[in-house]
């Protein structure tokens, strides 16, 4: 299931460890770091598009490359592998985590649902309200604060995961549990925790209000239909990256999807374990 | 002591050349007003007047005086010769985004009657401006009088023939086509072909030829917008026509490889016919690598047998019958090599700094940080670094070349690298096409240089 990542741990049992080969794994450790930090950086430029004038797109293909390249990179020497396996295994993962990397993800099978604000785009990354046509605009997240915070956490989530052998130790690592541990440390970042209900709140509450007929929508297509929609398409570079033969965090979010529940309650995907709150509710009510 | 290091700044041709102070344009507040950036500087095709543009849309014409009989020691002054407004900020309704009036790129027309044309192109849309003069007017109408309200008929009594009258010189602006609703994209460059007729504009995928005269269709002649866009991994940074050839052009991207392209070829000449690049160095490859090898501009030279390509540190001049590496590359900043991380931070390492010939491809121009910017000329292979400020200001002033240290001692004079301002940087810059008299613009500031005569 869920194999031992590689990680570094300096103080292992193993005492014959010469100095040269702590300095190498300082050094690499230091050389991760300074990747991962880059990979950070290079996510947050992607989301802070300016309000009003569109993002320079020599600059969002440019940061773009890079996040790929770091990315690759990592995948080769395994730790996106780790990455990855961290998020695999039974869905006790606290739900804004879930939610996080869910609005991230973009199955390619569901076009027809709302696309969530991505990682990166290349359109304006400001809210489309006023047009329902889920293919002529991507809905996002409004405040872009939180699309930082939550971009961010993800970051942090994988550095957290990466640094896993140095900081945690194994246990929490075979819960596959990004942990309670993580939650706290999570809780104490000024303020994520307390940008996450409130995201949450607006990614189901826009999962609500999209999860309409398909009716009003197809007469709005109409009105679009000769209308360039490719540039308000533009899906993000990490769905491109999902559709490569790697595994990144996003195609593991694929097969994380939960298989829909009755569609009375929600009929996008939605975090597992707040499926199965809903579940337990709707029992309760229905008395089954 | 390395030769361009000491004395005048002496670059260029065969002579040498001492570049001073002319004159500086633009305020001198501290506070500088964002609509104030010059982004686009232009001489026209002889150098009589230089036109600018900059972010609150309006371009600023110089004309050069007349010689002086009186003044030996410099030539003409460029002054102001007209100033409008060429693009005003609109609103995409439908992507509820602002479509900025900055003025991306100004190109002359060749002079063919009195008045004088020149493109102007903002991210979506390029007008051609007719700048006109008028230096007399009409008198002695017979229907209306010297208001021009009409006369009562029963006044009119004789009949006179009109007389032209010398006036003051009115300078007049007049949008004579206005291009719109081709680009998807922001344009970055515009181009005329040496045909007179077409011209080309570039966006970030695509590229469209115009007939001057036709507002209401261009032909899309590039286009390397995937059919998904989430492979998009490439873009184009810059194009421009060959200025003999009227069927090659050549565009650049964003992953430092340039495309010739002849327009005989096909109608959508997204097969290039000559493919330029430079082989990746392994030993200097990092997460940065293609950042910095993406080309900001593109120039060919005067000759039309060479080009030059602008990345983030260097400048190449390639020819144009070899295609696996250029000629000759010029560092303009290799100190920043070391600095990438901060600069990809604070945003600089996407600054597209361009670059320019002289009148005899003998040399060339670029700028840096700190207003620093840097010449290199191509037969003697030296180079100089000058600086663009309000202290060398003084009326033919010679430029005093700045050296910035790299590591070790600082010596006198020297600025280390840590100490450069790179808010004051130098992306534009233009040299007169016949004679050694360069623009640079800074900021909101434009600097005219001229050499001094011996």
């Amino acid at each position: 299931m869920f194999s031992k990542g590689t990680k570094r741990k300096f103080s292992d049992g193993d005492e014959e460890i010469s100095d040269e080969s702590l300095v190498g794994a300082r050094v690499a450790s230091s050389y991760s770091l300074q990747r991962q930090s880059l990979l950070d950086m290079s996510l947050i430029k992607l989301q802070l598009c300016h309000m009003l004038v569109e993002p320079n797109l020599c600059r969002s293909v440019l940061i773009a490359n890079t996040v790929r390249q770091i990315q690759e990179e990592m995948t080769h020497d395994g730790s996106w592998h780790m990455v990855t396996e961290a998020f695999c295994g039974p869905g006790q993962s606290p739900s804004e985590r879930l939610v996080a990397t869910e609005v991230l993800c973009r199955s390619r099978e569901q076009d027809a649902e709302p696309k969530l604000f991505s990682v990166i785009s290349y359109e304006g990354c400001r809210e489309e309200e006023v047009v329902a046509d889920e293919t002529l605009c991507s809905v996002s997240v409004s405040d872009t604060v939180s699309n930082v915070c939550l971009a961010g956490r993800v970051g942090q989530c994988w550095e957290k995961s990466e640094l896993s052998g140095v900081e945690r130790d194994e246990e929490a690592l075979e819960d596959s549990r990004l942990g309670s541990g993580e939650d706290e440390e999570i809780d104490t970042e000024d303020g994520a925790s307390t940008e996450s209900p409130k995201t949450t709140g607006q990614v189901f509450g826009t999962f609500e209000i999209k999860n309409g007929s398909p009716g009003p929508d197809s007469a709005l297509e109409e009105l679009f239909s000769d209308v360039d929609t490719s540039y308000y398409d533009l899906d993000t570079m990490l769905t491109g990256m999902q559709s490569a033969p790697k595994m990144g965090p996003y195609d593991l979010l694929d097969s994380l999807a939960p298989s829909h529940s009755s569609p009375s309650i929600v009929s996008t995907p939605t975090c597992r374990s707040d499926l199965n709150e809903l579940d337990h509710i709707m029992e309760i009510i229905v008395g089954s | 002591v390395p030769a361009g290091i000491v004395g005048g700044g002496r670059v260029g041709g065969g002579n040498d050349f001492q570049w001073c102070f002319s004159q500086v344009k633009g305020a001198i507040d501290e506070d500088v007003a964002e609509a104030d950036i010059i982004s686009t500087v232009e001489f026209n095709c002889s150098g009589e007047l230089l036109a600018t543009g900059d972010k609150g849309g309006r371009v600023v014409i110089f004309q050069r005086e007349q010689e002086s009989k009186n003044r030996l020691l410099s030539r003409g002054e460029y002054n102001v010769y007209s100033t409008f407004q060429s693009h005003e900020p609109e609103f995409d309704y439908l992507k509820s985004l602002e479509i900025e009036e900055k003025i991306n790129k100004i190109r002359w027309l060749p002079q063919q009657n009195a008045a004088h044309f020149l493109l102007s192109a903002n991210d979506k849309t390029i007008k051609l401006w007719k700048i006109s003069e008028r230096d007399k007017r009409a008198e002695g109408y017979n229907l209306k009088d010297e208001d021009g309200r009409l006369r009562d008929q029963f006044r009119i009594t004789t009949l006179r023939v009109p007389v032209l009258m010398p006036m003051d010189l009115m300078v007049e602006a007049s949008p004579r086509r206005i291009f719109a609703n081709a680009h998807t994209y922001h344009i970055n460059s515009i181009s005329v072909n040496s045909d007179y007729e077409t011209y080309l504009s570039a966006d970030d995928l695509r590229i469209n030829l115009w007939h001057l005269e036709i507002t209401d269709r261009s032909f899309n002649i590039v286009d390397i917008k995937p059919a998904n866009m989430e492979e998009l991994t490439e873009v184009i940074t810059a194009a421009e026509c060959h200025p003999h050839q009227c069927n090659v052009f050549v565009y650049s991207s964003s992953k430092g490889t340039i495309r010739l392209c002849d327009m005989r070829a096909a109608a959508l000449c997204d097969r290039h016919s000559k493919f330029f690049e430079e082989p990746e160095d392994p030993s200097s490859r990092s997460f940065f690598s293609e950042i910095i090898s993406s080309i900001s501009d593109v120039k060919f030279s005067h000759s039309g047998r060479y080009m030059m390509t602008r990345d983030y540190l260097s400048v190449k001049v390639w020819d144009l019958n070899m295609e696996n590496r250029p000629v000759e590359t010029y560092q303009v900043h290799e100190y920043l090599r070391s600095k990438l991380c901060s600069l990809y931070e604070n945003d600089c390492i996407f600054d597209k700094f361009e670059c320019c010939w002289n009148g005899s491809d003998s040399a060339i121009m670029t700028g840096s940080y700190n207003n620093f910017f840097r010449m290199f000329d191509r037969n003697t292979r030296r180079d100089i670094t000058l600086e663009a400020s309000r202290e060398n200001s003084k009326p033919r002033a010679m430029l005093k070349p700045r050296k910035v240290c790299t590591g070790g001692k600082r010596k006198k004079d020297e600025i280390s690298v840590d100490s450069l301002d790179f808010n004051k940087k130098i992306l534009h810059t233009a040299w007169h096409p016949k004679e050694n008299v360069i623009a640079v613009a800074a900021t909101n500031n434009l600097y005219i240089f001229q050499d001094k005569i011996n």
